[in-house]
């Protein structure tokens, strides 16, 4: 499971900004999980609780997961897309590799519009930590 | 907050040493003397990693002959192991096909490759610089904080002009340089020395032209036997 690797990284920020922040205690991490990524929620807030587990600083925690949806715009002709609407014709292969490496969509996926690789990934790259919040 | 940036240093942690082939300028054999110390190193017994971080035209597979390897999802992504070697690179999951990347794409592409490779422990780790003194060499300084250079440059006035400006940044921004390596040498000349004098970096080696070298790329076994390879395994000394 890949997103272990990820998960880790979730608890090492928090970890270091609770010690900047002189917290005694996180008490509640919020996190974002971009589209493009295509992290099943339950799996990444399970693989989350075990770390957090080894940690006293945080093992007590409140997750907050919540999707972030894939916005894609075109650097050529201007056009907003959702990620979703892509990856339903794309082959398991192709979002496969997006999901371990996403800015490969740029090599799997076009603008709709224009049929240009020339996009940008506005929101909902990948795994963000929207706050970090704790006890004194 | 981007979570990735703050666990790379520990994907890092069990590598001794992190060394960059660099030199600015395309097409000057930097993958090629990437590769082969790679292959040198792994069969002095080293413990070896090699991470292409040319993300639009990935070489080292090609020079390798990597083919039919995918890593293994372990707690992240384990490279696969060939000649002893621990080789990451884009292809698994670019393939062949073309990768219009921008810089910032290209950014996120490494910092995503950095936080989810477990190398394990390293002995070295050898990176294949892209051409360019953009995003790939100041993310290679900013993410991976231990590494050295190792700058390749051809007799070239040409391309000299681009690896002094190279050897510049380094020194600005003090990053160890282990040395420059001359190659593709068509005749005998210090010209490369002279140039590069006030760098007052040390000079390893100059290496020939060698006409056999297209003909054994991807072919290990030919490669081995290859001036080149040769050369590089009598300069080796000198880098680990
Ligand atoms: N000493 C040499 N003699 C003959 N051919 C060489 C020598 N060194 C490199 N080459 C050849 O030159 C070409 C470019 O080499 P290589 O791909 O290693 O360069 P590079 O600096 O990595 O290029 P890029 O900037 O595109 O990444 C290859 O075909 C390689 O086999
Ligand atoms: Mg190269
Ligand atoms: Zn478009």
């Amino acid at each position: 499971m890949h997103e272990w690797a990820l998960a880790e990284a979730v608890v090492s920020t928090a970890i270091k900004v609770s010690k900047k922040e002189k917290f005694k205690k996180i008490t509640k991490i919020k996190i974002k999980i971009g589209e493009l990524q295509q992290i099943d929620i339950d799996t990444f807030e399970f693989l989350l609780k075990e770390i957090i587990g080894n940690h006293t600083l945080i093992d007590k925690a409140e997750l907050k997961i919540e999707k972030e949806e894939g916005v894609l715009k075109c650097n050529v002709c201007a056009h907003k897309w959702n990620f979703k609407e892509v990856i339903e014709k794309l082959s398991e292969e192709y979002s496969e590799a997006i999901h371990f490496i996403p800015e490969v969509a740029h090599i799997y996926t076009r603008c709709p519009k224009c049929g240009s690789p020339d996009f940008k990934i506005v929101e909902g790259r990948g795994v963000l930590i929207e706050t970090i919040e704790g006890i004194r | 907050m981007d979570p990735r940036l703050n666990i790379i240093d520990k994907r890092l942690e069990n590598i001794k040493r992190l060394i960059a082939v660099g030199g600015g300028k395309g097409g000057i054999g930097k993958s090629l003397t990437a590769s082969a110390l790679a292959l040198t190193l792994s069969k002095l017994g080293y413990k070896v990693g090699l991470l292409d971080l040319d993300f639009c035209s990935p070489s080292a597979h090609i020079i390798l002959g990597v083919k039919g390897i995918y890593p293994k999802e372990e707690k992240g992504i384990i490279p696969p192991e060939i000649y002893g070697i621990r080789f990451m690179s884009i292809i698994y999951y670019a393939e062949d096909n073309p990768s219009p990347l921008r810089g910032i794409d290209i950014s996120n592409a490494i910092i995503e490759l950095l936080a989810i490779t477990q190398w394990g422990e390293l002995d070295f780790l050898i990176v294949d610089m892209p051409p360019g003194i953009g995003d790939s060499i100041l993310d290679t300084i900013r993410l991976m904080k231990r590494v050295e250079f190792l700058i390749i440059t051809t007799q070239s006035k040409v391309v000299l002009e681009t690896v002094k400006k190279v050897l510049k940044i380094l020194r600005e921004l003090k990053v160890p340089i282990i040395g420059v390596i001359e190659n593709m040498r068509l005749a005998k000349s210090s010209f490369v020395k002279e140039e590069l004098k006030e760098f007052n970096v040390p000079f390893l080696s100059a290496i020939d032209f060698d006409k056999s070298l297209e003909d054994s790329l991807g072919d290990i076994n030919k490669l081995s036997k290859t001036d080149f390879v040769r050369h590089i395994e009598k300069l080796v000394d000198k880098i680990k």
